[in-house]
């Protein structure tokens, strides 16, 4: 005699006809998740209040560090935006919790900025101090658009720091026509510029960090 | 029935033998280097007609991350209120569109979930229109959608949220180009260099071959990792339909070390 099948058996969905028909998902080693544009339309998701305000520009350290954004035909890009992701003075990043909040007093280590209609953007922030010996200090600077399918890495050294700039092993492994793409320039009191150009003449130097995958 | 009155001249057909022509390059040259196809779309990948001006054209440069690279922004609770991941509850009335539940953990490349970090989401609403002014989509904006929510990742990685499914969407890449349905996610991972900014779709949608954001991913397997799958257990009776979706973010480890060579590359 076959045993009598249980009637109160508990639903399980994986009985279902078709419910094999997807493989269980990370059965091997777990595959990357790929990159997909940001799109045009981000303007009124990602953007939020002090973004750009990493230091409150009225603090006596707080240093600009803005460009433009252009295209491979030199024209503005409308519709990126830029992120900023830098150390303290002392070199350090930052740790405490809550990095969207904006405490003026605080120094919040993460900025974001939309560019305006000209490809502009614009952050206040500390000038960062050297994470290493023999490193010079820089600004990490992640840029994303409509039309860019995985986001671009560079960094922003300081063009007042030419010696720690001339010991600096990134800058050392770039070519030397091209790492002026890599310097944010003084523009004026407490003000750097640091312009992106995706594509063309003087292209930015963009970073792979092992993740071009 | 108010078609744009300009169209693009390309055709859908030019887009899909453009897609089919640099897939087919790329495995073509995958195959001779005995290397994998690349996970992440290829950046100048034409068929999307905005790249064409926006992709850099040198290689990048290697670069060995420092401290700041290796760390990430200390998001937490007190960033992101705990209603920000429903997106049906932001106004007065329920929005328009069938209800669903997308959840998932966000995990390492091995497989370590992604604690106490932030995801942002956005997207279009039930009829495909988002709540951006340069949208100009002829289809109605629902007063009871925004389409925006923020989650804070749970000690298992895992993250929750409860909205609308999209609609397909028009644009202007090529004549009658359809977008498929999607969600935008942002994540951060445990380090700054796993960054992602990526796109979730909806299984069995029609669109996919057509549609070449989505096929500028150019291994079928990778870019099948942008579909949720429907969970029955995911679903709540009388209430929505469940998906779930796992993303893995990868990044270099502390440990990560530069060839010795390398300064000299």
């Amino acid at each position: 005699m076959p045993e009598q099948p249980t009637t109160d058996e508990a639903f399980d969905a994986a009985d279902l006809p078709g419910a094999d028909a997807h493989p269980e998902p990370h059965t091997g080693p777990l595959g990357q998740t790929p990159s997909q544009t940001v799109g045009p339309f981000f303007g009124y998701a990602l953007p939020y209040a002090g973004g750009p305000e990493v230091r409150a520009p009225w603090q006596p350290d707080a240093i600009r560090v803005h460009g433009t954004v252009r295209d491979g035909a030199g024209d503005p890009i409308p519709d990126a935006f830029v992120e900023i992701w830098g150390a303290d003075a002392a070199g350090r990043p930052a740790t405490a919790r809550g990095s969207f909040a904006r405490d003026p007093h605080g120094f919040a280590g993460f900025g974001r900025a939309a560019v305006d209609r000209d490809g502009h953007y614009s952050f206040t922030t500390v000038k960062p101090g050297a994470m290493r010996a023999g490193s010079a200090p820089y600004l990490l600077v992640t840029v994303f658009a409509r039309g860019v399918l995985q986001h671009l890495f560079t960094r922003a050294y300081f063009g007042d720091e030419p010696e720690a700039n001339a010991a600096d092993p990134l800058l050392a492994r770039v070519d030397a026509e091209r790492r002026g793409t890599l310097i944010a320039e003084p523009d004026g009191e407490r003000s750097y510029r640091f312009d992106l150009r995706l594509q063309g003449d003087g292209e930015t130097v963009f970073l792979d960090y092992g993740t071009e995958v | 029935m108010h078609p744009p009155t300009t169209q693009p001249e390309t055709t859908q057909r030019q887009i899909s033998d453009e897609i089919a022509e640099r897939q087919r390059r790329e495995t073509d040259a995958a195959a001779s280097a005995a290397r994998p196809l690349a996970v992440h779309p290829r950046r100048d990948f034409a068929p999307y007609r905005s790249t064409t001006l926006r992709h850099p054209t040198h290689e990048l440069v290697r670069a060995d991350p420092e401290e700041i690279e290796l760390v990430s922004p200390a998001f937490g609770h007190t960033d992101v209120a705990a209603e920000e991941s429903d997106l049906t509850i932001q106004h007065a009335g329920e929005p328009l569109g069938e209800r669903i539940i997308v959840t998932g953990r966000i995990l390492d490349g091995d497989g370590r979930p992604v604690r106490n970090q932030l995801v942002e989401i956005w997207q279009a609403n039930a009829s495909g229109r988002y709540v951006h002014k340069r949208d100009q989509h002829p289809a109605p904006l629902d007063p009871n959608f925004t389409g925006v929510g923020r989650v804070i990742t749970g000690d298992d990685g895992s993250y929750r949220i409860t909205t609308i499914k999209p609609g397909a969407y028009p644009w202007k890449n090529h004549r009658n180009a359809w977008r498929p349905a999607h969600i935008h996610f942002s994540f951060f991972g445990s380090a700054f260099t796993q960054r992602l900014i990526t796109q979730m779709y909806f299984p069995g949608d029609p669109l996919f071959a057509l549609d070449p954001i989505y096929q500028s991913i150019v291994d079928p397997a990778a870019r099948e990792r942008l579909v949720a799958q429907y969970d029955h257990d995911v679903s709540e009776p009388e209430w929505a339909i469940g998906y779930r979706w796992d993303v893995v973010l990868t990044g270099p480890k502390s440990t990560w070390m530069e060839p010795e060579d390398a300064d000299h590359a």
